[in-house]
């Protein structure tokens, strides 16, 4: 090397170590002040309350839904009014961003002023955060006054969320349960078992398709698919071995392997997600579509999407259900805020705006019994549309599988269809 | 002068620190986490994380591994291809013809438009249940319902390539407008003189010297068309998808300890760029000597109407599926209900646009600063670059070149993850500036790219008659060559703003949710699959930038009106 290129270059760095810094100190006066450590204990109400106050919360959650975000933005409206918090909602497109970003900064030692304070969660994003440290590491949710409210009781997903204890780390926002959906103009009665499934299928092709896992929706429509075809349910609640597992799954194998020629596209491409799903029964490509959302043909009626014939259907050995939830990270900023949030999130008049099919058509997570009567009227005034299934006609909920289930088929799916 | 002296002197630091510090730093993290390095501050793995070692073998391991690779490194060649080949066919074709300066008035706006809104418009166009298959239904086509037809998403990932070519071709024929000032076309008259064939006498005369300037952005489609997302996300295969495809799944799996596997899909996909690059490489030699075979016969090659004819069909076609796919989005924007097989919306609306508009005007306000801010930021840094090359008497080395490429080469899932570690660690992220900084290491390429050719290319002789009339250089820049060169200087402002506004990953991870963008205000609402909210999206993204282009294009005509020599000419 030649002496001025050495010369030069470290000139260079010295150059760079200035530039730096620069912009150091260029954060240093730019960025807001950071708040000292503190866990709000909301046992302490009031307290919370107090410190909520004039606190600006950045709620993550996924943004595709329009009608969800203009909810959110009601919420914030009310959160504003009643208890002086701001609420601005993060949109995203995969909550997995979300966990990446506070992994992000716990790498980076940032342990307090963290960018996230509430998270919109399913289960496995549940798990892996709260396996990796990355969530607020005190039982909060269940001191909220508000979670007396809930169905924590009878409703196991709220307290198990994908068969992970919740230990009070999230709280539910809301329920969901494997919901088929389809245009009654074109199709008169839906299959609602599997031996039916796999005869429609056969004599309708190219009019049904799930959405490829790891999708979740693809990977819960294989869950359900398995409940039907395996010998001992049980099994779904441990971690087999692996002859195990193939012995366990032969069947759903041999039932996809039956279907896959008469699928959408003839089993070569598959759905991306739900509203993929969505918007391929609205564009007629195919006839039935699946959801997380019991209240989503109801809703999607509404927003002018689908056809006003558009009706529900569940199998008929019952569904696959879990619960979402909302959850604090360990460094979140306005953690007191982000409370008020939550426990705001549960109470009768939000849950039942959320339910309502007009504005979401989520299901609540309350149990009616524990409302009072002024409570229970914001729910006694809501209609369901015709496309949503009442709590009979929905049937028994199936639980979630063990987490290893998900990952297992997931990998052996893509084994066996994903590299083709 | 001393140009140890000069204040410009540290430019080259500046740029250095800003293209390489933090992709250095993020390929480092990258490595890290990939090959399981502990305890480093750039480690992704923690306690937890630390048993997936092997990381590589998982990757190769993976079911429909190498057609996910193989599908990116045939998408980066294949785009390249065929885009390079209509660029070159149409330009050998109209060089010389009035038209040319027209065309490329058309196609300039088609730069403003950024890959995903393209893909968005070829996908409502193409797609089975799409506008080509409505026009016909069901009176001529018979369907009631859309066919069953793999024609995007297809396992090749052909409606993957023509959503890409799409857009590649208007960058292609835009850093060749740059390049031919540089070369002398005339030869071109002279060997059609000989008889040679018109677009054979143009790729022996004047492509060799053209193509030698525009090689490394043809490198740089490569690189792109190989690793690009949202684009592969819209129109690429499903099972298995393209490995960049991949490695988001990777990224974004529940499972943390995923993201050692993605790391080393990342690195992976940086070997599969490279891999494309080298075979087009070695693709350059065996053009190269059938082209000087084919000459040495004295092969005429005459006959080239029906090629001329397809060239001008070809880039006629790309230009009207944009601008088509354009108006289908603003249709879907205003559409109500519109089911197949309707070719127009059957009830009109201005639900998406009223349920959106504070939104699209805080975001669309924030994006636009960002935009200004990073553009204007990289043309001073360009300028000054370029001035300091003029006034140090040092052209830009071959290894300068590189390196300024390097953002657009290295695929940007590789290294934007460990970027944003990196800002946390600086706690600069979540600002304004942030975000502005970060756009910065794409757009001074970019600007630097367009820039530079007709800045060299600049007669110095004005500036020594300044200098010889006692002026200093400053002023020689202010008030000769600024004013002079003020089209290209816009233009490329203009590319840069473009090329900001369409940032995704870096202003989400950098931004932190603090600094919520069209773009990212857009990808967000896109994964709820609503074509209406898609489509208003789209236009205001498409619009932003269009604006700016048209600016650019409007403000030297106006400043200039009474000087005839700094007005548009056509390229001779």
């Amino acid at each position: 090397m030649h002496l001025s290129a050495i010369r030069s270059f470290v000139v260079n760095i010295v150059h760079l170590a200035r530039y730096f810094l620069i912009s150091a100190a260029l954060v240093f006066f730019v960025s807001p002040a950071i708040a000292a450590e503190h866990n709000p204990d909301p046992a302490d109400w009031d307290s919370v309350l107090a410190e909520a106050k004039g606190q600006e919360v950045f709620w993550h959650a996924w943004g595709g839904a329009q009608n969800i975000n203009a909810y959110i933005a009601w919420v914030g409206r009310q959160v504003q009014s009643r208890y002086g918090v701001k609420l601005t909602q993060v949109k995203v497109s995969d909550t997995a961003n979300v966990v990446a970003r506070v992994l992000a900064e716990q790498q980076a030692g940032r342990n307090e002023g963290g960018a996230v304070d509430l998270v919109w969660i399913n289960g496995q994003n549940f798990s892996a955060m709260k396996h990796q440290g990355l969530l607020l590491p005190y039982a909060w949710s269940t001191s909220l006054p508000n979670y007396a409210l809930t169905d924590f009781e009878n409703k196991p997903v709220l307290t198990s969320d994908f068969t992970e204890p919740v230990q009070g780390l999230e709280s539910p926002w809301g329920t969901a349960q494997l919901t088929f959906y389809y245009d009654s103009a074109n199709l008169a009665s839906p299959p609602k078992n599997l031996e039916d499934l796999e005869s429609w299928i056969r004599e309708n092709p190219g009019r049904f398709t799930y959405a490829a896992p790891p999708n979740f929706i693809g990977t819960t429509f294989l869950k359900q698919v398995l409940y039907g075809l395996i010998e001992d349910r049980e099994l779904l609640f441990s971690t087999p071995d692996r002859q195990t597992f193939e012995a366990a799954t032969a069947p759903l194998w041999a039932w996809l392997d039956k279907i896959h020629p008469d699928l959408w596209r003839s089993g070569k491409v598959f759905a991306a997600d739900t509203t993929h799903l969505k918007t391929l029964l609205s564009d007629n490509e195919i006839d039935i579509a699946m959801t997380f959302n019991p209240g989503e043909a109801s809703s999607a009626i509404n927003e002018g999407l689908l056809p006003q014939t558009t009706r529900s259907f569940v199998m008929d050995y019952g569904s696959i259900g879990n619960a979402h939830f909302v959850a604090i990270p360990f460094n979140a900023n306005a953690r007191a805020g982000a409370m008020v949030v939550a426990n705001f999130l549960l109470s009768p008049e939000a849950q039942a705006r959320k339910s309502d099919e007009e504005i979401w058509g989520d299901p609540t997570v309350l149990a009616m019994s524990k409302l009072n009567a002024e409570q229970r009227r914001y729910f006694s005034e809501l209609t369901s549309g015709a496309a949503t299934l009442d709590a009979a006609e929905l049937g028994a909920t199936l639980s979630e599988p063990d987490a290893f289930w998900s990952t297992a088929l997931d990998a052996e799916w893509l084994r066996r269809y994903g590299g083709q | 002068m001393n140009a140890k002296s000069s204040p410009l002197a540290i430019v080259p630091a500046l740029v250095l620190a800003l293209l390489l510090i933090p992709i250095g730093v993020a390929t480092l993290s990258l490595l890290g986490t990939a090959l399981d390095w502990k305890g480093g501050w750039w480690s992704h793995s923690l306690e937890p994380l630390q048993s997936a070692s092997g990381s590589f073998e998982a990757v190769l391991n993976t079911p429909g591994f190498w057609t996910s690779a193989g599908l990116s490194y045939w998408i980066g060649i294949l785009t390249a291809l065929i885009s390079l080949t209509i660029v070159m066919l149409f330009i050998a074709t109209f060089l010389s013809s009035g038209w040319f300066v027209w065309i490329w008035g058309i196609m300039k706006p088609v730069l403003a438009v950024p890959h995903a809104v393209a893909a968005f418009g070829l996908l409502f166009l193409i797609a089975p249940s799409g506008f080509l298959i409505r026009l016909v239904s069901p009176e001529l086509s018979g369907f009631e319902r859309p066919p069953d037809w793999l024609v995007v998403n297809d396992p090749a990932g052909l409606s993957l390539a023509l959503g890409l070519i799409l857009k590649e071709i208007p960058f292609l024929f835009f850093v060749t407008m740059a390049a031919l000032p540089q070369t002398d076309f005339r030869r071109t008259r002279i060997a059609a003189s000989m008889g040679y064939g018109r677009i054979w006498s143009w790729f022996l005369s004047v492509f060799p010297g053209v193509y030698l300037q525009i090689r490394l952005p043809v490198f740089a489609v490569i690189a792109f068309a190989s690793s690009t997302i949202d684009v592969a996300l819209i129109l690429g295969p499903v099972a298995p998808p393209t490995l960049s495809v991949r490695i988001l799944h990777w990224m974004n799996d529940p499972d943390l300890s995923m993201r050692t596997t993605a790391a080393a899909g990342a690195i992976i996909q940086v070997a599969i760029t490279l891999l494309a690059v080298l075979t087009w490489w070695a693709g350059e030699y065996l053009v190269l000597n059938l082209g000087r075979m084919a000459a040495l016969r004295g092969w005429r090659f005459k006959r080239d109407k029906f090629l001329r004819f397809l060239s001008s069909l070809l880039m006629a076609t790309s230009v009207l599926v944009v601008s088509v796919g354009l108006v289908l989005l603003a249709l879907w924007s205003f559409a109500g209900v519109w089911r197949f097989p309707d070719a127009l919306p059957r009830v009109w609306t201005l639900r998406s646009w009223s349920a959106e508009a504070s939104n699209l005007w805080a975001t669309g306000v924030r994006a636009t600063i960002i935009a200004l801010g990073a553009a204007t930021l990289s043309l001073a840094l360009v300028l000054a670059s370029l001035e300091n090359e003029y006034r140090s008497n040092r052209r830009a080395t071959r290894l300068a070149w590189w390196t300024i490429y390097v953002p657009l080469l290295v695929p940007q899932i590789a290294f934007v993850g460990g970027l944003s570690v990196l800002f946390i660690r600086f706690s600069i992220d979540g600002t304004l500036w942030a975000v502005i900084l970060v756009h910065m290491i794409f757009t001074y390429p970019y600007i630097y790219l367009t820039l530079s050719d007709p800045w060299n290319t600049f007669d110095t002789r004005y500036l020594s008659v300044a200098r010889s009339l006692g002026k200093s250089m400053n002023r020689a820049f202010w008030t000769i060559r600024l004013p002079i060169l003020l089209r290209p200087v816009l233009a490329a402002f203009a590319l840069g703003f473009a090329v900001s506004i369409a940032q995704y990953l870096p202003t989400l991870l950098i931004g932190a949710g603090r600094q919520p963008t069209l773009t990212t205000e857009a990808i967000a609402l896109a994964s709820g699959g609503n074509r209406r909210v898609i489509g208003t999206y789209a236009l205001v993204q498409t619009l932003l930038p269009l604006i700016v282009f048209a600016l650019a294009n409007l403000v030297p005509k106006l400043l200039w009106a009474n000087r005839a020599g700094l007005q548009v000419r056509s390229v001779e």
